[in-house]
């Protein structure tokens, strides 16, 4: 009896040396607030306004809009990314041109005309915030592009 | 001798009434012709307050960083009186179709977008972007403070003899139906007529 009590009570002091973290509290990215409280208002951020073309980390990645984009509507009577991107437009405005790949449905049939899953580009491209990331990461880009 | 002066005393009554009603008439026809360029009277009229002030208040020129605020008459109407005159005379036009509800619905404004726009722009193109040009000329412009890419196209631009209204369009309104202006910059069919 006396041997298991003794054995219970190392268990119990390993199980607080391996999981010191229970001690912690569950933070969020919004702080240790009261959800009534109202949160500390976020600091401004600046938008990478003219950069040059951002460098990508996989082949795939849809690459990040290294401009400004405010103000252009995407809608069915005009896209003004393709204004500057499309097959047109693109060399007077010396800009990258949408890729064939856009031109393709999703079962992979080329289209004559951009793809209708493809045209609204901010669901894929995004513009950057001048800021620094809010978690650490220590992604690499894959080897094609290091 | 008391004749010649009576006559004078009256010709001088008519000279000073008439000099008064003459710049009565002026600063009343001025006063008119501001107030009419105001923002107060342009969006006095629901199709222009409901259609193409709502967007333009989404704009830069209607909100900005330098607080400058260009309005209906800054890009619409030019400075000179000849030609101020006779956009209000081609404003009768507006408003027959105004009495007659041609644009009196969203819808329907919609339907006439292109065909009002693309008179605004050759109207434009044609002057040289005057109105525009009120305010920003190439000659003032500081390259080096534009984006790099602002600074390429302008300067390509202005080389190839270029207007503002080219590539500035849908800039302080949303734009028409674009399938037949650059149809390499939309997809599916243009909406019917
Ligand atoms: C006024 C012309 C213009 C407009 C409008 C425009 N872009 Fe661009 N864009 C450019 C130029 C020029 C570049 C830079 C090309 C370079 O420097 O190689 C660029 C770069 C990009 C790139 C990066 C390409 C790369 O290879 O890294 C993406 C993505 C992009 N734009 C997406 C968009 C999207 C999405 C929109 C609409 C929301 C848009 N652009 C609107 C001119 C424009
Ligand atoms: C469904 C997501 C998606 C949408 C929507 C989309 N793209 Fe892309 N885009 C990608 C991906 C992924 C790539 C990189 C691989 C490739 O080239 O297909 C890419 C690449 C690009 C490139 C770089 C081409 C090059 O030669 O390097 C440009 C420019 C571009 N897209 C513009 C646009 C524009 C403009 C639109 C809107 C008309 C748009 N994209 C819509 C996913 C998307």
């Amino acid at each position: 009896m006396k041997k298991n009590i003794t054995k219970l009570l190392i268990l119990l002091g390993l199980a607080c040396i391996a999981f010191p973290s229970y001690a912690e509290e569950v933070k969020s990215l919004r702080g240790t607030r009261d959800l009534d409280a109202g949160s500390e208002p976020p600091e401004i951020k600046r938008l990478i306004a003219d950069d040059r073309p951002i460098p990508r980390d996989f082949v795939q990645q849809p690459p990040l809009i290294p401009h400004k984009i405010d103000g252009y509507h995407i809608d069915k009577n005009y896209n003004k990314c393709l204004s500057c991107h499309s097959w047109t437009n693109y060399k007077q405005a010396k800009a990258t041109k949408v890729p064939p790949t856009h031109f393709q449905d999703r079962d992979g049939n080329e289209l004559a005309n951009l793809s209708p899953g493809r045209y609204f580009c901010t669901l894929c491209h995004v513009s950057q915030l001048d800021t620094s990331p809010l978690v650490g990461n220590e992604f690499e880009p894959v080897k094609a592009l290091r | 001798m008391d004749n010649t002066k009576k006559k004078s005393g009256f010709q001088w009554g008519i000279f000073i009434f008439g000099g008064l009603a003459g710049i009565i008439g002026v600063s009343l026809f001025l006063g008119e012709l501001h107030y009419s360029a105001s923002e107060k009277f342009c969006i006095s009229c629901h199709e222009m307050e409901a259609n193409v002030y709502m967007e333009y208040k989404n704009t830069s020129h209607y909100l900005n960083k330098s607080g400058v605020r260009a309005t209906c008459s800054d890009c619409h109407l030019s400075n000179n009186l000849l030609e101020k005159v006779g956009r209000k005379v081609k404003a009768v036009n507006e408003v027959i179709q105004h009495f007659k509800g041609t644009i009196d619905t969203r819808e329907k404004f919609l339907d006439h977008r292109l065909e009002l726009a693309t008179k605004v722009w050759a109207e434009m193109k044609a002057n040289d972007s005057r109105e525009c040009r009120s305010c920003h000329t190439a000659a003032n412009m500081d390259y080096m403070k534009q984006s790099s890419r602002a600074m390429a196209q302008h300067i390509q631009g202005e080389d190839a003899g270029k207007t503002c209204i080219e590539c500035h369009k849908g800039i302080a309104h949303r734009l028409p139906d674009m399938h037949t202006i650059d149809p390499s910059a939309v997809i599916g069919e243009a909406s019917p007529e």
